[in-house]
Formats: structure tokens, C-alpha cells, sequence
């Protein structure tokens, strides 16, 4: 056995005490914290509140549950949520104060594509773990390699291949298509998308008209009228919130419906407010592998628990925002415990805690997922047919297809707009067999 | 190509409508106080708000145009005293700059209440509109209430608005005061008394506005600003102070609009503001508005 030298001893004993303040901060915290502080960025105002705050509600209803529990391996959670409605530059101010002046451990950011394309950086420069919620636009992993940043959710490519898939496959003999969309980043992003994959698998559909109203229109009548016209066999919209509503509900006082065939990737988000003023046989999209009467989950004690709590308190079904929160916090949770217990029990350093998001499988209110190794999240696309049914004063789903994500999700490493110019008929044809709604 | 352009027209004379109920408030305020009131749009979202609440709890159909009315002339008649008196009439002798940062101060405070409550979750009451059914012109089919009634009531609140300003003695002064200020007070006119009346119509004309467009759109928060940047440009075209004008800007825009969707619908957002930019290049007053001397 070596001696002990007078030497090896101080410079044990200095390296020791220096560790703390040499290391960066983010490389230790194996000693347990008190409480774990999270950064919630949503929409609190604006349009888009109507996301916003059922996102909220549901961190509230789940944190609380959680802490209940004892919290994330005993260490209770508390969150601290910031408004993303002012825009960019105020939600980076926000966010650097809650990483540097409120301690946050994790920041959960955001809603609006623009806003997880710049907090990503931040995140790499403050060395933050981020989880991106709810933002859907594809850009984000193909353009950018984020140490910090994972997303607890799919993106905007299957979830527009999917509907579009079910549109071919229930109405393969389409031959016009009509766009209505919100002019902003999502309305032209998505329809570039559908365009692009259309003309792959069925190239001869027509597009009749390009309609993009302004973003936050209240009075759609011109183009109902247009449409009315022209008589597409397709309107195609992923319009969302208030704009979708008051699109819907104009379009069924003027009969629209009767003459087309309606895609609304976004539409289950409506559902609860438009009733049934939304006819039957529209295709409904839901953000992903979630809904409060899902196809596999909704008999479960978990779903069934949680929209009865989510009820009770808010008065309102859960719609995606508050299942894509719900995915974030569960995905942390199981990181958190995986990490702890790949640690040996110790509590793990973010650059752990982020290894361990990284192909990270977990279950959620609805089902099972993965987190891909390039942090984007990997989830099944719900999409069906509106169908009114005696037990709900609004339209459920009915015919519902789980798409898997090999199938509407572009691999990894490869660009969503280019990949979706190979999909094909044969594409169209791998898609799984309906499942009818059941009371 | 003709039936294209009688479905344009019908569509610009329902969107010029709903345009020139909130325009004519503003310019109508602006023309008497020489006041730009911000909060204005968030009149016609209460007015709207009231509307729906008050649709909702008329529960029969018959009612719901009733309701609407009431709406209107409650948040008029409680709102336009409250600011007017409790606000406006504090600043009117300062400056612009004061006077825009405390209307726009009001209408953060009026977006916060709403909030508070009415929720954020997007309210619909269309009772009023499957009330009156639908129009066919030419197998299109349109709401009556957009086709006739809404078209109908602006027309009428137009021909009522200037019937009031140039045949009662209230008008007449309120035009006195418009015109000049000092001399209106110098004959006895109560300036006080004419700000008040005429804030409070403004406000109850916003309120109407919205308390119309309610069984027609979704209310969300933030729909007073679409429509106030929508009325600014209607009055900053116009001419400030122009009713008769804000109704031919408000037609002129509604039909640039929808003859856009038509035929080049990637100029839809940007007409009423290409309009606007080409008139005050032209004319910096506004297509009625008239230059005015100061004395320097």
C-alpha cells in the first residue's frame, strides 16, 4: 500500500474544496435538492391562451398530484410559469431570469414554434435542460443539434401526413383540394408540407384555391363564399382556437359542408366548442397519440382519473395542450428516476439527467412513447371521423386510426419537406385498420 | 365573371359593415374630444362579450336580437360616462402623446377584465344568425344576418348618426363644438355636457359593433385589437373626423378585400393598408379630410 504523502494530501483535500467552484454547476447537484424548480412558458394571453391555459391547468393539476405522491424520487416540484404572449426577445428575458435569478432546474418552453426555435440556444448557453411541450414545428432537430433541448411530443410532419394519409385512404378518388389556413409560420408550413406529400402520392389533385387569412380573422364569409364556388372536393385547414370555431360555424351556417369533404389536423382541440354544429364525417386530427376517450386508453384508471380531475377542476375536457404537458412532466419524472437509478441512488447532474431523455421510453396518460436519440419525440398520430353520438353534445371520433411513427415520421437525420416526397401509394396503403368509437 | 363579381360585392358590403360600425365610433370621438381613442376597440369587444352573455341567457332565439340592443347600449351607456368622466375629461388639455398613452393604458386594463371575466376559452352565440336563416344568390348560400341585416343596420345608424348632427339642437352642437371649441363655450354651450354625450354614443356605437359581430365569430381574447387596427386604418383613410367618409372608406376597403380573395387572395391582408398608404400619399388628410391652419 502507497504512503500517504504530506503532498497528495493537500492536493486531495484543495481539489475537493476547489470542485465546486471549478466544475460548472450544471456537472454536479448529486446532492439531493429540496424542491425542483420548473419554468413553464405558455400562452397566458392572446389567441393562443386557449392552448396556453389549458396547458397550465394541467401543470397544476399534475404537479399537484405528483407532489402528493412525494414528489420525484421525494423531492417535491413547484413551477414557475411565464407568459409567452409579449413575444421572443420578452420570453428570453424570461427565461434567463427564471434560469439565473429563480434557480429553475428545467425549463418547459413553449407553446409557438418561434419561440422553441429561440430558447433552444438559450438553453445550450445557460446549459438548461429544456423540454419543448407543445411547439410543433419540424425545424427544429433537422436544422440544429440542441445538447440541452428535447421534445416530449411529435412535430409537424406526421402530423399532417397523417391526415392526409386517412383522406387517401377513405377517398382515394379526390381531384380538387382547397386550402384555408392562418397566414403565419404554421399555416404555410403545414399546407407546404401536405403539398409536397399530395403531390407524391396522388400527383394529378388539383388545387383550386390558396386562401390564407389573416392571422387572428374573425369573418371568413368571403372565402366560404369562394368556396361555395368552386366547390373543392377537399378543404383542407389546420387553423386552430377561436379562428377554427368561428370557420366552422360559418361554414355550417352557409352550408359549406354539405359540398366538400373537411381535413382539420387540429380540429379535436374545437370539438367540446363547437358541438355539434361540426357535422359528421369530418376528418379530425389530434395533435398526436392522445384524446380523452382514446381508442386503447380511455377504459384505463389513469386516463379515466385524470379527465375526471381535470373536469372537476376546470369545468372542461382535456384537449392536447394539456395531454403534450402531461407528456413533458411524465417524461421527467421517468428521467429523473432512471437517472437516479443508473446513479446509484444519487441524485443526477443535468448533463445525466439530459443523456437519460435521450432515448428514453415512458408511459403517458394515453400510451407509450420514445424520445429519439436526436431529441425529437416519437408518438402515434390519432386521426377520425366526426361522428354525433346521444352521449356527448359534441362530436366524438369514430373510425379512428393510430398512425405509428415509422409510418408518418421522417427519420432521423433526414429533412420532413424532402422525405415526404417519397411517401407513395404503397405509403397510403400501410395504414392500420380503423377502430370504431365505442360508448 | 358577373356572378363573381355581384358574390364580391355582397361579401365586401357585409364585411364594410361591421367595418364602419366600429370606424364611425372612433372618428366620431376623435372629430368632437380630438381624442384617438385606443381603447375603443376594447368597447366593442365588451359590447361583443355583453352581447354573447346576455344571447346565452335570453335562451329563446326570438329574444337574441333583442339581447344584442341591450348589450350595446348598456356597455354605452355605463362604460362611455365611466371613462369619459373618469378619465378623459383629465386630459384633454394635454398633450397627444398623454393622451394616446392613456387610452392605450385603459384598453391593456379593459383586455385584463375580460379576461377575468369571460375566460379565455373562445365563446360562439349564433342564435341571432339561424334565427334569420340563409339567402340563396346564385346557389350561394349566405346568412340573412350577414346579407341583410348587418348591411341594414349600418346604413340605418349612417342616415340616424347624421340626421342627429345637422336636425336636433344636441347635434347642432356637438358640429359647433367640433368646429371651433373655444367659440362653442364663448356662446354658452356646455362643452363639458357634449364631450359627455358624444363619448358615450361613441362608445355605445363600438359596443354595437361588436354586440353585431358576437353571433358571428368566435370572442377570443385580443379581438379588440384586430378590429381597432382595422378602424384606424378605415379613419386615418377617411379622413379624421369624416362619418360620411368612414362609411365610403369602410365599403371601398370591404370590396378591395373580398375582390382580393377573389382573385389574388395573397393581397387580402395587405389591402385596407395599401389603400390607406396609396390615399395619404395623395392625400395626407384623408380622402375627406380637410388640411387644417394652425396658428404657430
Amino acid at each position: 500500500m502507497a504512503a500517504l504523502t504530506r503532498r497528495a494530501a493537500l492536493a486531495t483535500t484543495t481539489s475537493a474544496l476547489a470542485a465546486p467552484w471549478i466544475l460548472p454547476r450544471s456537472a454536479l447537484g448529486q446532492q439531493k435538492p429540496a424542491r425542483i424548480r420548473l419554468g413553464i412558458s405558455t400562452f397566458l394571453s392572446g389567441p393562443a391562451s386557449v392552448f396556453g391555459v389549458p396547458g397550465r391547468n394541467a401543470a397544476d393539476l399534475l404537479i399537484a398530484q405528483l407532489n402528493a405522491r412525494g414528489g420525484i424520487a421525494g423531492v417535491p416540484v413547484e413551477a414557475l410559469v411565464i407568459d409567452e404572449a409579449p413575444g421572443v426577445n420578452f420570453l428570453l428575458g424570461e427565461c434567463r431570469r427564471l434560469a439565473q435569478n429563480e434557480n429553475v432546474d428545467v425549463m418547459l418552453a413553449s407553446i409557438s414554434s418561434g419561440s422553441c426555435l429561440a430558447v433552444a440556444p438559450l438553453a445550450e448557453e445557460l446549459k438548461l435542460p429544456n423540454i419543448m411541450w407543445d411547439c410543433g414545428t419540424q425545424r427544429i432537430f433537422e436544422e440544429g443539434s440542441w445538447r440541452w433541448s428535447v421534445r416530449t411530443q411529435a412535430n409537424a410532419v406526421p402530423e399532417i401526413v397523417a391526415p392526409l394519409l386517412y383522406l387517401l385512404k377513405i377517398r382515394p378518388e379526390v381531384q380538387t383540394v382547397a386550402v384555408v389556413n392562418q397566414d403565419y409560420a404554421w399555416g404555410r408550413d403545414s399546407w407546404a408540407i401536405w403539398k409536397s406529400a399530395m403531390e407524391a402520392i396522388k400527383p394529378g389533385i388539383k388545387v383550386v384555391a390558396e386562401l390564407f387569412p389573416k392571422f387572428g380573422a374573425t369573418d371568413f364569409s368571403t372565402e366560404i363564399t369562394r368556396l361555395q364556388a368552386l366547390r373543392p372536393d377537399v378543404v383542407f385547414s389546420t387553423s386552430w382556437g377561436g379562428e377554427l370555431d368561428t370557420f366552422v360555424r360559418q361554414a355550417a351556417e352557409r352550408r359549406l359542408f354539405e359540398r366538400s369533404l373537411f381535413v382539420l389536423p387540429l380540429a379535436e382541440s374545437s370539438l367540446e366548442r363547437v358541438g355539434k354544429t361540426l357535422p359528421e364525417g369530418v376528418i379530425v386530427g389530434a395533435r398526436g397519440d392522445h384524446w380523452f376517450l382514446h381508442p386503447t386508453a380511455k377504459d384505463t384508471e389513469r386516463l379515466k382519473g385524470f379527465v375526471t380531475e381535470y373536469r372537476k377542476r376546470f369545468g372542461l375536457y382535456p384537449i392536447y395542450p394539456t395531454f403534450h404537458m402531461a407528456q413533458a412532466l411524465f417524461a421527467l419524472e421517468a428521467a429523473y428516476g432512471k437517472a437516479i437509478a443508473a446513479n446509484g441512488g444519487a441524485w443526477p447532474s443535468r448533463e445525466q439527467l439530459m443523456d437519460t431523455l435521450r432515448g428514453l421510453e415512458f408511459d403517458h396518460l394515453t400510451g407509450r412513447m420514445k424520445i429519439r436519440e436526436d431529441g425529437q419525440g416519437l408518438e402515434p398520430m390519432l386521426i377520425g371521423l366526426s361522428k354525433h353520438v346521444p352521449e356527448y353534445p359534441f362530436p366524438v371520433l369514430d373510425r379512428m386510426v393510430l398512425f405509428p411513427p415509422e409510418l408518418v415520421m421522417n427519420p432521423m437525420g433526414t429533412k420532413g419537406l424532402e422525405w415526404v416526397k417519397t411517401l407513395s401509394m404503397e405509403t397510403v396503403a400501410k395504414t392500420p385498420a380503423p377502430i370504431p368509437y365505442k360508448a | 365573371m358577373g356572378l363573381l363579381l355581384l358574390l364580391a360585392t355582397l361579401d365586401g358590403l357585409a364585411y364594410a359593415a361591421q367595418l364602419f360600425m366600429v370606424a364611425v365610433g372612433l372618428t366620431l370621438v376623435f372629430g368632437v374630444l380630438k381624442i384617438l381613442n385606443v381603447a375603443h376597440g376594447s368597447l366593442f369587444a365588451i359590447g361583443a362579450y355583453l352581447a354573447s352573455t346576455l344571447v346565452g341567457l335570453a335562451g329563446a332565439p326570438e329574444l337574441s336580437l333583442l339581447a344584442l340592443a341591450l348589450a350595446a347600449m348598456a356597455t354605452g351607456a355605463v362604460m362611455g360616462p365611466l371613462i369619459e368622466r373618469g378619465l378623459l375629461a383629465r386630459i384633454y388639455e394635454k398633450e397627444h402623446v398623454l393622451q394616446l398613452l392613456v387610452t392605450f393604458a385603459l384598453f391593456m386594463i379593459l383586455e385584463d377584465v375580460q379576461k377575468l371575466v369571460w375566460g379565455v376559452q373562445p365563446l360562439f352565440e349564433d342564435a341571432p344568425v339561424r334565427l334569420l336563416g340563409q339567402v340563396e344568390v346564385g346557389g350561394i348560400f349566405y346568412t340573412a344576418y350577414q346579407l341583410l341585416l348587418l348591411p341594414g343596420v349600418a346604413a340605418v345608424a349612417l342616415v340616424a348618426l347624421t340626421w342627429f348632427l345637422r336636425r336636433t339642437l344636441l347635434g347642432r352642437t356637438i358640429v359647433a363644438v367640433t368646429h371651433d371649441r373655444e367659440a362653442a363655450t364663448a356662446i354658452g354651450i356646455d362643452v363639458r355636457r357634449v364631450h359627455l354625450v358624444t363619448f358615450t354614443i361613441g362608445a355605445g356605437l363600438a359596443a354595437l359593433g361588436g354586440a353585431l359581430a358576437a353571433p358571428t365569430t368566435s370572442l377570443v381574447p385580443g379581438i379588440g385589437v384586430q378590429m381597432i387596427v382595422l378602424s384606424f386604418a378605415v379613419v386615418a383613410t377617411a379622413g379624421l373626423g369624416q362619418i360620411e367618409g368612414a362609411a365610403v372608406t369602410a365599403l371601398l376597403i370591404g370590396l378591395a378585400r373580398s375582390l382580393a380573395v377573389y382573385f389574388a387572395p395573397e393581397l387580402e391582408v395587405v389591402i385596407p393598408y395599401l389603400l390607406m398608404v396609396a390615399v395619404l400619399l395623395v392625400r395626407p388628410a384623408g380622402l375627406f379630410g380637410r388640411t387644417v391652419l394652425q396658428r404657430v
